[in-house]
């Protein structure tokens, strides 16, 4: 304290501060504040230096991505059936507008539209610069592009954006295999993290779908410098686009287009197939849906009238519809029983109508019964009550087995999405599912194609190409190929063979030649679909639709029709050296050999005019005209029993 | 005035030649920054830097030769023209960016805040110039360059300009210090200083707050006040070790960049020449700011002294607060970077200081 005193009381002895010192002093401060500036500049120059140019890039590079051309979808003999065609949106450059009011009011008259004022402003709300063009109208019309052509020196500002859409050139035609392409919804950007933008077109359904990958391609770009309010200044570098892949289909054209017209107006699916590869020659679903509507933006309303529609028009019933394969079944039952030898060719059971079982009686659809037949004259005939003591003798889990081993009750794998299993019962199904053991008597249900069991078309082409090939379940395919933009051949699709079925062939058959005579005999349910030039083999089948109590007595052909039985036909031709299988179900069509068989025929009858069979001279006058598939039943129905065959 | 011999002989060229380099440096920078994305050519801006430089030039020289020791008497005169610029300034301004900085003469617009710092400094030393009492200045002396601080101060921060402000503080507490300042005294300025501080905050403008606050946090509103700032760093650290290289800086090309030839003029720079640009310009500032200590050091009076301590002072304290406000360890703050930014008034006050530095420097040997 003393000295502290010493030094603030005693002004005499105390120094003049000299500059000097106090300078060292500065020039110490000087040194330390320039060091932090060094160190900051170090730090960003040189430590983050690779972080601030990725920042000075991204605010200086914008990335003007052009879509790739997406692949083309061609059918088995090239004939493009997809392609993509330029579209017309009006756009407007809100900069290069000099009369606002007089264009918009000009453009909305032209265009016939009243809301480009609220999108230009909308635009603007959302801090889009001026130099920025704002859509205001989508997929022109020809009248619409052609009338803003003209009006251009009218309408500074205004202009026409050229993009690409996808158009399916036959409109519903294959719908359900083709698919349809949508923009892009927010689920698909989390999916696909990068690979897309707002705005971009996916597969969003069908073929369009699964194969997004060959047939999008990979999108291009511009990269381009703008400045700190996003005028574009210049192009920096162009990364060219990689264009799709197209594809080649199996599915033949004339083909399809004859299926598509025989099925008319009714609901259903045909599955064709070419028996010794597993591709799809034809496959139609009715009813259809026009995917142009999809890829021209689809609207709200039209979204829901397709969404709502009782008929369910976006469901492709050859995969993901399962019905009751009826009689079709029986030739199932046949193959096991006869693998399984509780039958034989020679066994014979007597059909008088029908037979107890339990304490019930089930009938056959023919009331005045069959009489004494074997295998051969049962599936020609399509008995029930043979097929009865067939299912009574096998068993459901022999029978469950042979059937699962020939593609029931299980996906085929085919490359389309919403396939459906089906159901193939079995006393272990059935413990799972119901928690309930099998009854015997359900095992009748089974056997004529009805009860727990159901089927879908394509599945039961596949019955009938298993049985025309000799026991080969190929897996059902409809790529061909896949080709680059030049047409050469990228990849090839072999066949795929799912599994060699252990069928005896002396069984096999037994089974074609009953089958052959279902529409050879004259008696035969499937005589119908009978040709003079190649021998068909086929069978009939008639699902039961469930009826509500009290209804069940009143005659077919006057029941409402969502009571009517589904009608099913499979076929395959020729018999000796068999190119086509085919299955065909008809919603309410009634029998299966007047609804469905029709439906068939025609089908069969154009696959060979473009594929003369040997022998037969190539061009045959066409074919009388067949039965329209709403012909009455040429069968008396019988509704009495809880399960019919035909 | 005869011409001495001697001046010519000990005319320190070292500092001389400094100057033109970091006046040099500036033209670059200037063309680089007005550099546009479409115009390519000469901007108007550069070639008035260059008129400028090649003014200021001639008034360093004149300023090298100048009898240092009259400015004494100049002082107080050439102080009450800085005020009274900064008063018609309040009447008669050009508004720019909201403040009004500007005097417009006809030929030439006038920012008379570069002028206040030299006048301020002129005025201060012409006081500080008597020796310090034993001990040390105290409160008592300090009323009158609290008043000479505190007029041109209360002007320009009516502009307002902040920067300029905070710089004439700064110079003047510098000068107080070198000129003996009391200890103690000292130690309560800036306890005092300390505690005004938050008060102080009450008297910012709204966007000064603003910037003070993005200064902290600059990503609290990216495209708003920190915009500045992320812009500024962005620039610096895409430079790199060696720079994108003359005229290729994108920030400033394509205008990300604020105030680019002025406030953030270091920015382009640092982006095309990268961290040995920027090694290179502080060398260059480092050395004259060393400079203007080592000659402070040995003059021959207790004026001459304090003036480059001032002078130095003006200098060093706009290299700090402007490089790192630029880099961002310093919040927003309109304050050039001396000899280097755009601006004839900033450029021609700070070249003639330099100059009168090289007349003290000189006159060692005369006297």
């Amino acid at each position: 304290m003393a000295r502290w005193r010493y030094y603030s009381s005693n002004k005499q002895t105390r120094a003049i501060p000299r500059i000097e010192p106090r300078l060292a002093i500065l020039s110490v401060f000087v040194a330390l504040v320039l060091a932090v500036v060094t160190v900051r500049l170090y730090y960003l120059q040189i430590i983050r230096h690779k972080e601030f140019v990725e920042l000075a890039d991204r605010n200086r590079i914008r990335i003007n991505r052009l879509p790739a051309l997406r692949g083309l979808v061609f059918d088995a003999r090239h004939r493009p059936l997809v392609d993509t065609r330029p579209s017309f949106d009006a756009v407007i450059v809100p900069e290069d507008v000099r009369n606002f009011k007089q264009t918009v009011a000009r453009l909305e008259g032209l265009l016939g539209q009243d809301n480009i004022t609220e999108k230009l402003a909308q635009a603007e709300d959302d801090g889009r610069p001026p130099f920025d063009p704002v859509t205001v109208d989508e997929h022109l019309g020809w009248e619409q592009v052609v009338a803003l052509e003209t009006h251009q020196l009218q309408l500074p500002g205004v202009s026409l954006e050229v993009m690409p859409q996808r158009h399916y050139i036959y409109g519903p035609l294959a719908a359900h295999l083709l698919g349809y392409v949508g923009e892009v919804a927010e689920a698909d950007l989390r999916r696909h993290q990068g690979d897309y933008r707002m705005g971009d077109e996916i597969g969003k359904f069908g073929l369009e779908r699964v194969f997004e990958n060959q047939l999008r391609g990979e999108a291009g770009g511009q990269e381009i410098e703008v400045d700190s309010v996003g005028r574009r200044l210049k192009l920096l570098r162009e990364i060219p686009e990689t264009p799709g892949r197209s594809v080649v289909l199996s599915l033949d054209l004339d083909l399809q287009q004859t299926a598509e017209k025989a099925m008319g107006g009714w609901s259903g699916a045909l599955v064709a197939l070419d028996p010794n590869t597993g591709f799809i020659l034809a496959m139609v679903s009715h009813p259809t849906f026009d995917p142009n509507v999809f890829a021209n933006g689809i609207t709200a309303a039209e979204w829901r009238t397709l969404t709502t529609d009782p008929s369910h028009p976006l469901a492709n019933r050859a995969i993901s519809g399962t019905y009751p394969p009826g009689s079709t079944f029986k030739l199932i039952d046949a193959i096991a029983g006869l693998e399984d030898h509780t039958l034989t060719p020679e066994t014979t059971y007597f059909c008088p109508g029908g037979m107890y079982y339990g304490n019930r009686e089930y009938h056959c659809w023919r009331k005045q019964g069959h009489g004494t037949l074997s295998v051969h004259r049962a599936i020609v005939g399509s008995c029930d009550v043979f097929f009865y003591q067939v299912g009574i003798h096998l068993g459901i889990d022999r029978l469950a087995q042979w059937a699962r081993m020939m593609g029931l009750g299980e996906k085929s794998g085919i490359d389309l999405d919403n396939e459906r299993p089906g159901v193939m019962p079995s006393s272990l199904w059935k413990e799972k599912r119901f928690r309930q053991r099998w009854y015997p008597a359900e095992t009748l249900s089974v056997a004529i194609g009805q009860g727990y069991v159901n089927a879908t078309p394509l599945q039961m082409a596949m019955v009938a190409a298993e049985i025309a090939n000799g026991g080969t379940r190929y897996k059902p395919q409809f790529v061909k190929e896949e080709e680059a933009l030049d047409g050469s051949v990228v990849k090839r699709f072999p066949p795929i063979v799912e599994q060699r079925l252990p069928i005896d062939p002396t069984v096999l058959d037994i089974v074609r030649s009953a089958m052959c005579d279902v529409v050879a005999s004259p008696s035969g349910t499937g005589h119908a679909v009978h040709l003079d030039n190649v021998a068909v083999c086929g069978k009939t089948g008639t699902a039961q639709v469930v009826k509500e109590a009290g209804n069940a007595r009143i005659p077919e052909d006057k029941e409402p029709l969502k009571y009517r039985d589904h009608g099913w036909f499979i076929a395959y031709a020729p018999s000796d050296h068999p190119q086509i299988a085919i299955a065909a179900v008809i919603e309410h069509g009634g029998h299966g050999g007047s609804s469905a068989g029709p439906v068939v025929k025609q089908v069969l009858q154009k696959f060979f005019e473009l594929h003369p069979p040997p022998g037969s001279k190539p061009a045959t006058a066409p074919a009388s005209p067949a039965p329209a598939p709403n012909a009455p039943p040429e069968l008396p129905p019988d509704g009495s029993v809880a399960e019919r065959g035909d | 005035m005869a011409l001495d011999r001697r001046l010519v002989y000990h005319f320190d060229w070292t500092l001389f030649m400094m100057t033109l380099g970091l006046a040099g440096v500036g033209l670059l920078s200037v063309l680089s920054a007005s550099w546009g994305s479409t115009r390519h050519g000469l901007d108007p801006l550069v070639v008035r830097q260059l008129v400028w430089i090649g003014v200021g030039t001639a008034l360093m020289t004149g300023a090298a030769f100048f009898d240092y020791r009259a400015l004494a008497t100049y002082a107080y005169p050439f102080y009450a023209l800085t005020v009274g610029l900064l008063a018609a300034v309040m009447v008669a301004g050009h508004v720019t960016g909201g403040s009004r900085r500007w005097l417009n003469l006809g030929v030439l617009r006038l920012e008379p805040s570069e002028v206040a710092k030299l006048a301020l400094v002129l005025v201060m030393v012409r006081y500080l110039r008597e020796e310090p009492p034993r001990g040390g200045w105290n409160f008592r002396q300090m009323i009158v360059p609290a008043i000479l601080l505190g007029v041109p101060m209360a002007l320009v921060l009516k502009q307002p300009d902040l920067g300029t402000g905070i710089i004439l503080v700064l110079v003047t507490a510098t000068l107080v210090f070198a000129g003996g300042l009391n200890g103690r005294v000292l130690l309560v300025a800036l306890l005092a200083g300390a505690l005004a501080a938050p008060a102080g905050w009450h008297y910012l403008k709204p966007y000064q707050k603003q910037r003070l606050v993005s200064f902290l946090n600059p990503q609290s509103d990216p495209l708003g006040a920190g915009y500045h700032i992320i812009q500024s760093e962005i620039a610096i650290g895409a430079g790199g070790a060696w720079g994108k290289g003359f005229l290729k800086g994108t920030q400033a090309r394509l205008n990300f960049l604020p105030e680019q030839t002025t406030d953030f003029i270091f920015s382009v720079f640092a982006e095309e020449f990268g961290f040995a640009g920027s090694m290179l310009l502080m060398a260059l500032y480092v050395g004259l700011i060393a400079r203007g200590l080592w000659i402070a050091r040995h003059a021959r009076d207790r004026f001459g002294q304090l003036l480059c301590v001032g002078l130095t002072a003006i200098v060093f304290w706009q290299v700090a607060i402007n490089i790192g406000m630029a880099s961002g360890v310093l919040p927003v703050v309109g304050i050039p970077l001396p000899l280097v930014s755009y601006g004839g008034s900033s450029l021609i006050a700070m070249m003639s200081a330099m100059g009168i530095m090289i007349g003290v420097n000189t006159r060692r040997y005369l006297f």
